[in-house]
C-alpha cells in the first residue's frame, strides 16, 4: 500500500487541493516500504521491517506559511488537514525569504526504480546474509555487516499546476571482518539501485581479504606520504566538500570564498585532472529528475578541469542576486581516469595503501581541513609492492589540498560514503603528501 | 526514497542545514496539538492485542511501544525566522523473539487490525532470520511492574510557551550580536517530548513522559580582507529540562574568564561575551605545537568523556556488535576481568547513572521496561563495570540488566544506548583559580569543538570554542588553531587534580549516533573543571588557493 503509482498519487493530491481556499496551496504525498538486516559474531543481531505513509499541505497566504501532515486517507480527514493548514498559515510570521509557488514544469522521467529491489522480502535478506557469512566461518573470521533496502514515493502537487512525481529504491550493504585475536580487520561495502548487482558473497570475501592480508601490522612513522585512496576512502573524505552553496560562499564563510570579497567561481582550485559533476541520468547512480523546491535537476558540472565551474543557488538567493536558480547536487560523479590501484602501486616507490577511512569531522571550515583515521586496511607501499600491513593513523589533510595533489585516477566507482551512507561515483585516487599526524592502536 | 536521502535532497539550503537528521521529526502538526495526551487506557488495549498477536504466531517474548514523539524547532539568523517548525511521529514498533532469535516490526497504522499485521511481521523477521542460526537470545531475568508511570521533573513545559515568547528571545539575542559587530549569528531552539508507552509479555505496561530542551547560538566574524572567518558557539547544554532552563539565575552562573552555566542558561549575557570573544579570535596568536598541560573546563571535558569514556565501556561495542560501524572497544573483557586495569589514575572517578535529574539520559525505565539505576564505571582509576542491556547481562555475570536500552523512535528497533557517564568531582576543596596557579605552561579550554576517535577508542583528537595560554600559574591571553590528540589510556592517566563539587555542570549531546540504521539518542556527561598533564597540542591552520 505505501507504494502509490504516479496516477493513485496524482487523484489524491488533486482531490486535497480542491479543498484549499488559500492563496497558495502545494500538497506532498510521500510513501516508504523496506527493511534491514543486522548482523554480528556470525549471526544476526537486529532486523525490522518498516513501512510508513503520510501526506502534508503547505497553505500560503502573503509571506505568511503554515504546514500541517496526516497519515489518514478518507475525504473527511482530507479536508481536516487542508484547514488546519490555513489556520496555521494565517497565525504564522510573515518569512522574509518566501518565494512564490513554482508554475509546472517539465520533468523527464527518472531511473531511480528497481522492482527487483522493491521486491526484496525478510528471506531475501536472510539469505542474502547468510552467503555473506559462508565467507567468514569458513576463513574462520567474525563478520559483522548490514543489509538495507528501501523503496519509496514522493509526489508534489501546487495550486499554480506543479505536479512532480518519483518513485526510487536503493539498496545497501556492508561487511567487517575480524581475525578471532582481534588484531586484523578488514571491510568492504557495496550501493545499488538494482539488487541483483549485489554479491554479498564476493563483496564479503574482498573484506576477508583485508583482514588476512592484515595480520602483523607494523607501525611506521606518522608524516607526508604518497598514498593511494580505494574509492570507498576517497567518497568519506571528499564527501565533506560536495556543496557548492554561493550564499555561504558570498557571505565569505565557506571554503569557496574569496580573500577580499565574493566567491572562487572561475578560479583554478585544483588539479585540472580533476572535474566533478551531478547528472539524475548517470545509470550507476541515478537521482529524481526534480528537487524539494520543485525545480527539474540537470546535468551540473561543479569542478571542471579543478575550474569552480557552478555555485548552487537557492529560489531566494537567485532571486536576491538577480541569477537564474540552481539547485544543489543531488548525486556527485568525480570523472577518472585510466589507472588501476595495481598500476598505482607499482608507479609508487614509496607511499600507502588505504583501504577505508573512519570519524572524519571538520577542524577549520574556512580550509576544510578534517581529521579522522584509517581503518580496516592499511599497507605500506615500497618500490612499486605492498611490502607490509601498517597500523593506523590519524591525518589532519583537506580534501582541497588533497586535490591539488593528483598524481593519478582510476575508474570512478559507485561507492557508499560510511559515515552518512550516501552513495557516490568516486574513482581511486593517488596523491602526494597526504598529511598523518599519529599514531592509532587500533583494529 | 530514504528519508535521510529526502533531507539531503532537499536540505542543501542554509535553514535545513541545521537541521540534526530529522528521521525521527516525523510529521509536522498544529503547535496545540502537542499538548494533547493519549488515553492510556487505549494504549493498554492496543498493546495488549498486539502481545497476543505476537504469541498466538510463535513469539516467546514480545514487547511492544507505542510512541508518540514531538519535537519543536526554532531556527533564526540576524532578524528572521527562517522555520518554525512543530512535528509529531506517532507509531508503533513491536519486537519479538520467535525460534530464538529477534525479530521487529514498525508501522504508523495504529489500530488493532494495523498494530496485529505489525505484529505478525516481526514474527516473520525473527524466523526468517532464525534460519541463519546462531546462539538463540539469552533474556536476563526482569519482573512486571504492572501499570506504572514516569515524567521527567520538569517546571514548566517548552512546548506551552507561546512560540512568540521564544522567538524574541532567539532574535533578541541575535540583535546583540549584531550589535556587537558580529557579521552573522544563527541561533536555534529544539524541544522534544517522547510520549512513550512500553508493554511486553513480562506484565509491564509502562507510560513515560520525557522532555528535552536545546538552545543554541553561533556567532560569526568576518575578516574579509584576509578571507577568514572566525565562529564562537554558545556555552549552553542540552538539558532534560523544561523551558525554565531558560529563566537566569545568578546562583546557577560560573564566573571567571568568561561565564558559564549550570541548571539556568542565560542566553543574551552568553551571546554578548560571545560577540566579544569571537572578535578576538580573529586576532588570536597562533598556538605554538608542543606539550602542555591541559586545564578542561567541564563545558568542554563532557565530549572527551562521552568519546572517550562512554563509549569503550559501552558492552555491545566490546563484544563486537557494533564492529561494522561505530567499531569495538580497547577496554576488552580480560581488562575488566583483572580487576586491576588503570584505565585513569586515582582521581578519575566515574559513574553511569540513568537517574540524575536535569541530564538528558534521565528516564524512569528503559525501552525494553527495565528500571533505571546508577553505578560504577571507572573506580579510584580501575575499569570495574560496563553498560549493558537484557540480552547481554549474563555475559558480565549480571543477574539484571542495567536498564541502557533506547530507541529513536518507534519505527527503530531499541538497543544499547549510554546512560549519562560523569566524572565525579574531586573530595579535596579545589577552585579553578587554584588550579590554574600551579600550571607552568597550560591551555585553558572552554566549549566543544572538532572532535574525532578511532574505532578503538584510543587515539582521538579535540578542539574547542575558546583557548586561553596558561603561563606560570596566570592567563596570559587567547590563543587559536588548537587542537589536542591523545591516547585515552594515557589521557586518563595523567589526570592530575578535578576540582571540588562547586565547578560540577552538566554538558551533553543531543544528537548521539550509533547503531545501523543509525540512531540518534541524548545523553548527558557531567564533570569539574581538571588538569591533565602533558597532553600533545597540534597547531590547525592551512592554507588554500
Amino acid at each position: 500500500m505505501p507504494i502509490l503509482s504516479k496516477e493513485e498519487a496524482q487523484a489524491i493530491l488533486k482531490k486535497v487541493l480542491s479543498y484549499s481556499k488559500a492563496e497558495e496551496c502545494e500538497v506532498s504525498l510521500n510513501g516508504s516500504e523496506g527493511g534491514n538486516i543486522r548482523y554480528a559474531l556470525n549471526a544476526v543481531s537486529t532486523a525490522g521491517d518498516i513501512s510508513t505513509m503520510g501526506l502534508a499541505v503547505t497553505s500560503v497566504y502573503g509571506k505568511k506559511a503554515g504546514t500541517a501532515t496526516i497519515d489518514e486517507f478518507d475525504d473527511a480527514a482530507l479536508e481536516r488537514v487542508v484547514r488546519r493548514s490555513e489556520e496555521l498559515a494565517q497565525l504564522a510570521p510573515p518569512n522574509p525569504e518566501y518565494m512564490p509557488m513554482l508554475g509546472p514544469q517539465t520533468f523527464a522521467e527518472s531511473i531511480t526504480y528497481n522492482a527487483n529491489t522493491a521486491g526484496m522480502t525478510p528471506d531475501s535478506r536472510a539469505e542474502m546474509v547468510a552467503k555473506s557469512l559462508s565467507v567468514t566461518k569458513e576463513a574462520k573470521l567474525t563478520a559483522a555487516g548490514f543489509l538495507e533496502n528501501s523503496t519509496g514515493f514522493s509526489s508534489i502537487m501546487n495550486s499554480k499546476g506543479l505536479f512532480a512525481y518519483n518513485k526510487g529504491s536503493d539498496v545497501t550493504f556492508s561487511v567487517t571482518t575480524r581475525n578471532q585475536e582481534g588484531t586484523a580487520s578488514g571491510y568492504a561495502a557495496r550501493g545499488f539501485t538494482d539488487v541483483s548487482k549485489l554479491d554479498t558473497y564476493m563483496a564479503t570475501k574482498v573484506a576477508a581479504g583485508k583482514a588476512s592480508n592484515s595480520v602483523g601490522a607494523k607501525a611506521i612513522e606518522p608524516g607526508k606520504y604518497t598514498v593511494i585512496l580505494e574509492p570507498v576512502a576517497a567518497t568519506y573524505m571528499l564527501e565533506n566538500m560536495f556543496r557548492f552553496d554561493a550564499r555561504s560562499a558570498e557571505e565569505g564563510r565557506s571554503f569557496l570564498s574569496k580573500k577580499g570579497g565574493g566567491t572562487r567561481l572561475g578560479e583554478q582550485l585544483m588539479d585540472e585532472k580533476v572535474t566533478i559533476y551531478s547528472d539524475p541520468f548517470n545509470p550507476e547512480l541515478p537521482s529524481s529528475t526534480w528537487g524539494g523546491d520543485g525545480l527539474p535537476r540537470e546535468k551540473t558540472t561543479w569542478i571542471d578541469k579543478g575550474v569552480v565551474k557552478n555555485l548552487s543557488y537557492s529560489r531566494y538567493w537567485a532571486d536576491k542576486k538577480g541569477v537564474k536558480p540552481l539547485p544543489g547536487p543531488a548525486n556527485i560523479i568525480m570523472e577518472g581516469g585510466d589507472a588501476t590501484i595495481e598500476d598505482m602501486i607499482k608507479s609508487t616507490e614509496k607511499g600507502i595503501l588505504i583501504s577505508r577511512l573512519w570519524y572524519i569531522r571538520m577542524v577549520d571550515p574556512q580550509t576544510l581541513l578534517l581529521t579522522g583515521l584509517t581503518r580496516d586496511g592499511l599497507f605500506y607501499i615500497e618500490n612499486g609492492k605492498i611490502k607490509f600491513p601498517i597500523k593506523n593513523f590519524r591525518f589532519n589533510e583537506s580534501p582541497v589540498i588533497m586535490l591539488n595533489n593528483v598524481e593519478a585516477l582510476g575508474k570512478p566507482e559507485r561507492s557508499i560514503s560510511v559515515e552518512s551512507y550516501r552513495s557516490y561515483l568516486i574513482p581511486p585516487m593517488k596523491i602526494k603528501e597526504f598529511t598523518f599526524s599519529s599514531l592509532s592502536d587500533a583494529v | 526514497m530514504k528519508r535521510r536521502d529526502f533531507i539531503y535532497l532537499s536540505g542543501l539550503g542554509a535553514s535545513a542545514m541545521m537541521l540534526p537528521d530529522l528521521k525521527a521529526f516525523g510529521k509536522t502538526i498544529d503547535p496545540s496539538q502537542a499538548l494533547d495526551g493519549i488515553d492510556v487506557k487505549i494504549k493498554k488495549e492496543l498493546a495488549d492485542a498486539a502481545l497476543t498477536v505476537a504469541k498466538a504466531k510463535g513469539a516467546t517474548y514480545a514487547d511492544i511501544r507505542i510512541g508518540r514523539y514531538l519535537n519543536q524547532f526554532i531556527i533564526t539568523r540576524e532578524n528572521k525566522v527562517l522555520n518554525v517548525a512543530n512535528t509529531e511521529s506517532f507509531g508503533v514498533g513491536i519486537r519479538v523473539i520467535a525460534n530464538g532469535c529477534w525479530g521487529f516490526a514498525a508501522g504508523n497504522m495504529v489500530t488493532k487490525e494495523g498494530i496485529a499485521k505489525t505484529a505478525e511481521r516481526a514474527v516473520a523477521v525473527a524466523k526468517a532470520n532464525a534460519k541463519i542460526g546462531g546462539a538463540p537470545v539469552q533474556l536476563a531475568p526482569q519482573k512486571g511492574y504492572g501499570e506504572v508511570s514516569w515524567k521527567t521533573p520538569i517546571e514548566k513545559s517548552a512546548f506551552e510557551v507561546p512560540i512568540k515568547e521564544k522567538v524574541d528571545l532567539l532574535l533578541n539575542a541575535n540583535a546583540i550580536a549584531m550589535q556587537g559587530g558580529a557579521n552573522f549569528v544563527n541561533s536555534n531552539l529544539f524541544m522534544v517530548n517522547e510520549q512513550k508507552y512500553f508493554a511486553s509479555t513480562d506484565g509491564s505496561y509502562i507510560d513515560q513522559d520525557v522532555h528535552r530542551i536545546s538552545p543554541g547560538f553561533s556567532v560569526t566574524k568576518i575578516d574579509s580582507a584576509q578571507g577568514s572567518f572566525e565562529t564562537r558557539r554558545s556555552l549552553s547544554s542540552p538539558v532534560g529540562m523544561g523551558y525554565e532552563y531558560l529563566t537566569p539565575l545568578d546562583s546557577e552562573k560560573v564566573t571567571g574568564i568568561t561565564t558559564r552555566y549550570k541548571k539556568r542558561y542565560d542566553m543574551l549575557e552568553d551571546i554578548k561575551l560571545a560577540t566579544e570573544q569571537v572578535k578576538a579570535k580573529i586576532s588570536a596568536k597562533s598556538v605554538e605545537p608542543g606539550k602542555y598541560d591541559m586545564v578542561l573546563d567541564p563545558s568542554h571535558l563532557w565530549l572527551t568523556i562521552h568519546e572517550s569514556v562512554g563509549h569503550p565501556t559501552e558492552l555491545d561495542r566490546v563484544l563486537g556488535y557494533e564492529a561494522n560501524f561505530a567499531g569495538t572497544s580497547f577496554l576488552t573483557l580480560d581488562k575488566w576481568k583483572s580487576g586491576n586495569f588503570n584505565f585513569g589514575s586515582k582521581e578519575v572517578n566515574i559513574v553511569a547513572d540513568k537517574t540524575q535529574v536535569g541530564s538528558l539520559g534521565a528516564v524512569g525505565y528503559d525501552d525494553e521496561g527495565v528500571k533505571c539505576k546508577k553505578w560504577d564505571l571507572i573506580k579510584d582509576g580501575i575499569l570495574v563495570n560496563y553498560q549493558a542491556i537484557r540480552d547481554q547481562a549474563h555475559i558480565i555475570g549480571l543477574k539484571e540488566s542495567q536498564g541502557c536500552c533506547y530507541s529513536q523512535s518507534w519505527q527503530d528497533v531499541q538497543f544499547q544506548r549510554m546512560p549519562n557517564v560523569s566524572l565525579q568531582p574531586g573530595k579535596t576543596p579545589l577552585s579553578v583559580d587554584d588550579m590554574i596557579k600551579n600550571v607552568e605552561k597550560g591551555i585553558y579550554i572552554i566549549g566543544d569543538g572538532s572532535f574525532s576517535i578511532d574505532q578503538q577508542r584510543y587515539n582521538f583528537q579535540f578542539g574547542g570554542q575558546l583557548f586561553y595560554e596558561i603561563k606560570d600559574g596566570k592567563i596570559a591571553g587567547m590563543l587559536n588553531d588548537v587542537a589536542y590528540q591523545a591516547n585515552t589510556h594515557e589521557f586518563w592517566n595523567s589526570c592530575a587534580q578535578v576540582c571540588d563539587e562547586k565547578d560540577y555542570r552538566l554538558g551533553g549531546a543531543f544528537n548521539d549516533g550509533k547503531g545501523q540504521p543509525s540512531q540518534s539518542s541524548a545523553v548527558s556527561h557531567g564533570a569539574s573543571t581538571a588538569l591533565f598533564k602533558g597532553v600533545n597540542v597540534i597547531n590547525t591552520k592551512r592554507k588554500i588557493g
